[in-house]
């Protein structure tokens, strides 16, 4: 075992679209296994964030290093643009809010799945039908919807064959954004569930962005909040929620309902 | 080598959402607490004790002063500590029994009490065969270890919390009322547990408003009321 290193190293990210900031003075480092939650309400930067992060958004300033599998540090945006698929496609995950927009909707359950193991390589037919269901099983999907389209699934399902497909090729670190932001209360908790117990099992990292509280205490170590495009806050999730120190923090968490 | 000492200590409190009005908690804290004693935080109601249980579990900030515990040998301050390191303190070297059970939707109240086990490489079968034991001797009935606690009675959560601080061996122990609203049998049995804790050179830091409890269970008695914080003029 070498000395534990951090996966990603980020370091004064800017963002801005033309005049206007979408992010700022942006750093910090996520470790393997860590949970990162990023908080704070619509219009925060949260998502220009995430984008930038991976990879879908060139930042306007600052870098993103991400450690290669073979150990080697690399800027994000100096990648080729193969190196840049391959990533994109084996080694992260990238849950979205809408599934629709991380699925493709007229292709069967298991072809979803199935298409990001034939991206890195495996073309045996039994094989991938085979990783394919007991990744649907993992998500607690029917084996008898395999064949089916995701057209044809609840929002909930959609969400968790969504979580299926990023996660069978066995990625490093999942990008989520809102997770949970579509579904109501009760499919919420079931997909948290979930992902909580997948996350922990498999050692992933993780950055979660999410309007909701509640999300960042069940699911992540650590928080950041943002407020106009800044960090304002960040630390262990426990102690940004029962000890906060930024007003804006403090309204954050004083406006949450009690159940 | 003393397990866990805290010096110097401060917390305020500032309420920005109330015109930024600033709360002193507590000042000067300074106390020590050794392997195999249980040392008890006293003084009335607001006093402070569970707002310094929170500093030396890293849930609440600090304003100035050091925590140092000893974890895999060596003084490490959790005061100033980043947080991956203060995760690697609870996971290794801090445990908390908190007042009330944080439930989360569909685990199994066996699965809580394991958790702690489990994140540190322990087999499950194996965490939860401890967990069962634990459970039984808290004598919660068996027909609830395989259902989520959100539904369970205020005792019977408590003990699931229980188990789930003694799970492991932390050579640090952190305990807020854990006998609060327990029967006298089950009362008993925690007393039990927190004697047999100190025979493992366990270090304990405690609260506990039962007098007969604390009686049996304190070493020694600190009261928080010397760490009031004087009022600013």
């Amino acid at each position: 075992m070498t000395a534990e290193q951090p996966l990603l190293r980020v370091s004064n990210l800017a963002k801005y679209y033309g005049s206007r900031l979408g992010c700022a003075d942006v750093s910090f480092e996520l470790w393997p296994g860590e949970v990162l939650a990023i908080v704070g309400e619509s219009g925060s930067g949260k998502t220009t964030l995430l984008n930038a992060l991976s990879a879908t958004l060139e930042p306007s300033a600052g870098e993103t290093l991400y450690r290669m599998r073979d150990g080697q540090w690399r800027n994000i945006y100096d990648l080729s643009e193969a190196e840049r698929r391959f990533l994109v496609r084996t080694d992260w995950g990238f849950v979205h809010q809408n599934p629709a927009d991380g699925l493709r909707m007229t292709v069967s359950a298991g072809a979803n799945v199935g298409e990001r193991l034939m991206a890195v390589g495996d073309r045996h037919y039994g094989n991938i039908r085979a990783t394919a269901l007991d990744w649907l099983g993992r998500v607690e999907i029917a084996a008898d919807r395999i064949d089916d389209q995701p057209r044809s699934f609840s929002g909930g399902m959609r969400q968790r064959l969504q979580i299926a497909r990023n996660l069978v090729t066995g990625p490093r670190l999942v990008f989520m954004d809102e997770p949970t932001g579509g579904l109501d209360v009760s499919v919420q908790a079931r997909l948290l569930d979930l992902l909580r117990g997948l996350v922990g099992e498999l050692g992933l990292a993780a950055i979660v962005v999410t309007h909701d509280l509640a999300v960042a205490r069940l699911l992540s170590h650590r928080m950041m909040v943002m407020k106009n495009g800044h960090v304002i806050e960040s630390g262990l999730t426990d102690r940004v929620l029962d000890d906060p120190r930024e007003p804006y923090t403090q309204l954050l968490v004083s406006s949450i309902l009690q159940v | 080598m003393t397990a866990l000492s805290v010096q110097n200590l401060s917390k305020t409190f500032t309420m920005h959402l109330r015109d930024g009005v600033v709360l002193p908690v507590v000042e000067n804290v300074n106390f020590h607490v050794e392997p195999g004693e249980c040392v008890v935080l006293g003084g009335p109601s607001g006093a402070g004790k569970s707002s310094i249980l929170k500093m030396v579990y890293g849930n609440y900030g600090v304003d100035a002063g050091a925590i140092t515990i000893q974890h895999h040998g060596e003084a490490v301050d959790l005061a100033t500590a980043d947080p991956r390191t203060v995760l690697t303190l609870r996971r290794d070297s801090i445990g908390y029994v908190s007042q009330f059970l944080r439930t989360v939707p569909r685990v199994s109240a066996l699965d809580v009490v394991a958790e702690p086990l489990v994140i540190r490489g322990v087999d499950k079968t194996e965490a939860q065969g401890r967990a069962r034991e634990l459970l039984a001797r808290l004598n919660l009935p068996e027909r609830l270890w395989s259902l989520p606690p959100a539904t369970f009675s205020g005792g019977e959560q408590q003990r699931v919390n229980i188990a789930r601080g003694f799970i492991t061996d932390h050579p640090v122990l952190l305990l807020d009322e854990p006998t609060a609203s327990l029967d006298a049998t089950n009362r008993a049995v925690v007393v039990a547990m927190i004697g047999e804790k100190k025979a493992q050179g366990v270090a304990l830091l405690g609260i506990f408003h039962d007098e007969e409890v604390r009686a049996q269970v304190a070493d020694r008695i600190i009261d928080v009321t010397a760490f009031a914080p004087r009022i600013a003029a």
